[in-house]
């Protein structure tokens, strides 16, 4: 079984003004981000939450801090990870008690992921609030998550993939939709 | 009527090694010539394979009477003649000990009714070898048996020791020992190098060997009797045996296939690997080899302890002692010593015929050998026929070989006891 | 790269590359100690069969804390209660736990190689926790935790590991892990329990008679517990051992001045270390206890998601998104 590149969905350059946008709605509706915290979700959701923060920092002087979490050892079913998972460390620099909090992804699918992160972070305090930010949000829930800021929403079909690749991690930045061929 | 055509005749007694047919009638070797042809006989034909007089297992342990879970008389017999063997020596140590007339007298009993092999069986030194009073030894000899021993230990102490050889000289009996000084040898199960250190096992030194010895070669020496030094495992216990030849003391010797075969590095988590004295170092193998080649050693003997696979089948530490042997004591001798070019095949048959027949004092009384009148037992292998070796096709009731799966090159091909046909391929 | 891990027998056939990514992976579960809630359900449905057929207090808990803490639930199969009868083989204790079928096996047991029996007889991920003088890796894995975060890194560092070698899995598992880093290995007791052959153990050991040339340069000292039974065979007496062996603050100076002191516990202070040794800044006998928790929290949770049955390449693949 291979993977194919069907479409690309986003450029580079999409990227980066999309996260201007979310950036933007970010600080509008977080009544001036008083106790706002980015969490970036392991592995790509962490430049994201970095790239929003930075933006953030530029265009309203706001310092919003910005933790890591790795949700391996949260997930709800061990068979559906990699065949030998690697834990790596969440670092949350900041109590999470009585905390805005935002979450960042990079695709939004099933909403098993953010159900871990949220029990992650429960695991370490309690927050006043929680909220979702994701580039892609591919549908086909499996779980009642829904996200507050939104990328772009794409309509996907279950064969399809969403592949996130940014400067960070893959030393290249688009977004393509992939199929799985036989 | 038996006869066996186009063999390799080998018999060490005789130095003979000749293409010649062998006519058996009777139990007794008829004729020994070129040619032979016999209309009534069955014919046994020998092409490409070694005939060699009836090979004799001076060591072995049948378990019976007590252990019958492990072996019986009948299973080691099947066992022992598919192995070649004609004439089998099991140790005392049974339950109860052969250490009386009467033991002895039912185990030949025994044999007599369901082996398919000669058995002449050891008795035990001192009663149920314990190591404090002599056993009925006289006694014991006239119901058959052909050494003493109290096997699976050594003599307790020397003057024991000495008190037994003292005894058994004008009886013309071997005293056969386990050499082993238990205070260093105590608790252990591996030999003591490397390997022990790396599995964490307990180690018995060589010096516990060789030590004990020493200490029966100079008894030895105080008593002008017979001794025979069994399963001999390390270079300290061979130039004791050496320099007591060169003294001229009747110390014999032998060796088993498996110290000759594998080392103390062959050792892993697995009991077939334990056994007593325990796989030696590789300079102890060597020393060995060359012990084999020189003359210094007398006889092969395979120590065939059989233990039943449950008995086997628990951690290294409490696993008892003992390896089966029968099966593969010949193919390993030609692997190992003759197809390496260390000894010659008429060496190798010596180690299994005449040698151990003077270790018993055999060749003055019987001729052991393969002569016109002589008894017959004969011994008849191929020195390259491939076959693999399957514990699961044995006939023995054990299954603790550290050689399951082994392939060979050559290997037992027809045994012969007393005229009848015991097995064959 | 991904490694794959079925069991946990021992050291040495592990690689230096497998040794760092265990070591990286209890780091999260170093920090995880310090939440306010310790509790997590990555194992949740999952059993832990802790079979210690030896008395150990210390190891038994923290293994049974390491499940508890991820969620799983144990069963506590110990040599004095009635689920194991005293001096049974290991053969039957096989039996009991192919009938109960758990997801992971701690075994510890007097008989060296027993991990390894029970691995090959049971078809269950099996954790060493100490087989009779042969391996105790989780002891290595956490020590080697230790040094590396209090004495920087374990390439090439000195180290000094007294006591009665011999007879020590702790040593063994240390000396297979220290060296694969190039470790320099100075072994120091009295001579009986230092036999030659543990030289081939690894390459460049050195074996010392005298503690104060052992501890030269050292930076990790490691003191061995002594197992008073013994030492009455052959006849050492406590006060020659605390003569020429404790660990005492005197000959603690002789190492390097940042040297650290490790040992796996329990101790007995007063014997083979002296108790302002115990107590002093550099000791990191407690650290050893926190990271040993996160060292067998990491090794569980390896072991038993990584022989989670492979559903089909759903929606959760590492390639695809969520």
């Amino acid at each position: 079984m291979r993977i194919i590149e069907k479409r690309q969905l986003m450029s580079a350059d999409e990227i980066r003004r999309t996260l201007e946008r979310l950036a933007h709605e970010i600080v509008e509706k977080s009544g001036g981000a008083k106790d706002l915290a980015l969490i970036g979700v392991r592995r790509r959701g962490i430049p994201l939450a970095e790239r929003l923060a930075k933006s953030i920092r530029a265009s309203s002087k706001a310092e919003i801090p910005v933790g890591t979490l790795d949700i391996t050892l949260y997930r709800d079913d061990l068979s559906t990870v990699a065949p030998q998972p690697v834990v790596q460390s969440s670092e949350i620099p900041f109590p999470v008690d009585d905390r805005d909090l935002l979450l960042v992804d990079d695709v939004l699918y099933t909403g098993r992921t953010v159900r871990a992160a949220m029990n992650g972070l429960f695991d370490l305090g309690r927050p006043r609030r929680i909220r979702l930010c994701v580039l892609i949000d591919r549908g086909h829930r499996e779980l009642p998550v829904e996200a507050s800021f939104i990328g772009r929403a794409v309509e996907t079909t279950d064969a399809e993939i969403i592949e996130v690749r940014l400067d960070e991690i893959d030393h290249e930045e688009r977004v393509m939709v992939m199929d799985r061929v036989e | 009527m038996l006869l066996i055509k186009n063999g390799r005749v080998l018999d060490p007694a005789s130095k003979t090694d000749a293409r010649l047919d062998v006519l058996i009638d009777k139990g007794r070797i008829a004729k020994l010539a070129a040619g032979i042809s016999a209309a009534d006989a069955i014919v046994l034909d020998a092409a490409n394979c070694i005939v060699a007089p009836g090979f004799i297992d001076l060591h072995c342990h049948l378990r019976e009477p007590g252990g019958e879970i492990s072996e019986t008389i009948e299973s080691g017999a099947q066992s022992a003649a598919r192995g070649g063997f004609t004439a089998i020596c099991p140790m005392p140590n049974t339950q109860p000990v052969n250490d009386n007339a009467s033991v002895t007298r039912s185990i030949m009993e025994r044999a007599a009714a369901v082996s398919s092999v000669r058995v002449w069986p050891i008795g035990a030194a001192s009663k149920e070898s314990k190591g404090e009073q002599l056993a009925d030894i006289a006694a014991m000899q006239q119901a058959g048996i052909v050494a003493v021993s109290d096997d699976g230990r050594p003599v307790a102490t020397a003057r024991l020791l000495r008190q037994v050889m003292d005894y058994c000289g004008p009886l013309g009996l071997p005293v056969i020992d386990h050499c082993e000084d238990s205070s260093l040898a105590t608790g252990g199960v591996m030999r003591e190098g490397p390997r022990s250190i790396r599995l964490g096992l307990k180690g018995m030194p060589a010096a516990a060997e060789s030590i004990c010895a020493g200490r029966d070669i100079e008894i030895a020496a105080l008593t002008r009797s017979r001794l025979h030094i069994a399963h001999l495992s390390t270079r300290g216990s061979l130039e004791h045996v050496r320099e007591a030849k060169r003294r001229g003391l009747a110390v014999t010797c032998e060796v088993t296939p498996h110290h000759f075969t594998l080392i103390d590095e062959d050792v892993q988590y697995d009991s077939r690997f334990k056994m007593n004295p325990p796989l030696a170092s590789r300079d102890d193998r060597d020393a060995l080899l060359e012990g084999l080649a020189d003359g210094t050693v007398d006889a092969v003997a395979t120590d065939h302890a059989p233990h039943h696979p449950a008995s086997k089948d628990v951690e290294f530490d409490r696993a008892p002692f003992g390896i089966t042997g029968f099966e593969t004591a010949i193919a390993l001798a030609l692997g190992e010593l003759v197809h390496t070019n260390r000894i010659s095949l008429m060496r190798m048959v010596e180690l299994f015929t005449a040698g151990p027949a003077r270790v018993l004092g055999l060749d003055e009384k019987n001729g052991r050998n393969l002569a016109e009148g002589s008894a017959a037992d004969v011994t008849i292998f191929s020195t390259d026929r491939a076959w693999t070796y399957r514990a699961a096709d044995s006939p023995s009731r054990s299954r603790n070989t550290p050689f399951d799966g082994r392939n060979f090159r050559g290997g037992p091909v027809a045994t012969i006891v007393a005229g009848k046909i015991a097995w064959r391929t | 790269m991904p490694h794959r891990f079925r069991h946990l027998l021992g050291i040495e056939p592990l690689t230096r590359e497998q040794i760092t990514f265990l070591l990286d992976q209890a780091k999260p579960f170093q920090e995880f100690q310090r939440y306010p809630l310790k509790k997590l359900a990555t194992l949740r449905g999952k059993t832990v069969a802790l079979t210690f057929f030896e008395n150990s207090t210390r190891t038994r808990i923290s293994f049974s804390t390491a499940a508890s803490r991820l969620g799983a639930d144990q069963m506590n199969l110990q040599a004095e209660s009635s689920s194991l009868k005293k001096g049974e083989s290991l053969s039957d204790t096989v039996r009991t736990l192919e009938a109960m079928k758990p997801d992971a096996i701690v075994i510890r047991h007097s008989a060296s190689g027993a991990a390894e029996f029970i691995s090959t007889r049971v078809d269950v991920p099996v954790i060493n926790a100490g087989d009779g003088t042969h391996e105790h890796p989780t002891q290595a894995l956490l020590d080697a935790l230790t040094i590396r975060e209090r004495a920087g890194a374990l390439d090439n560092c000195r180290i000094t590991i007294i006591g009665d070698i011999l007879h020590s899995r702790v040593a063994r598992s240390n000396i297979h892990l220290l060296s694969k880093f190039g470790a320099h290995i100075t072994l120091c007791g009295p001579a009986m329990w230092l036999p030659p052959e543990l030289e081939s153990l690894a390459p460049g050991i050195r074996r010392v008679s005298r503690l104060e040339e052992a501890l030269e340069g050292a930076d990790v000292i490691m003191a061995l517990r002594i197992q008073q039974e013994r030492l009455h065979e052959p006849s050492l007496s406590s006060d020659e051992y605390i003569l020429r062996y404790q660990l005492t603050p005197a000959r603690l100076r002789l190492a390097r001045p940042n040297a650290i002191v490790l040992h796996p516990g329990p101790m007995i202070r007063g014997l083979e270390i002296d108790p302002a040794v115990a107590d002093s800044l550099q000791s990191c006998i407690l650290e050893q206890v926190t990271n040993g928790l996160a060292v067998r929290m990491a090794i569980l949770f390896e072991l038993i998601s990584g022989s989670a049955e492979p559903q089909e390449q759903a929606k959760e693949s590492p390639h695809a998104a969520h």
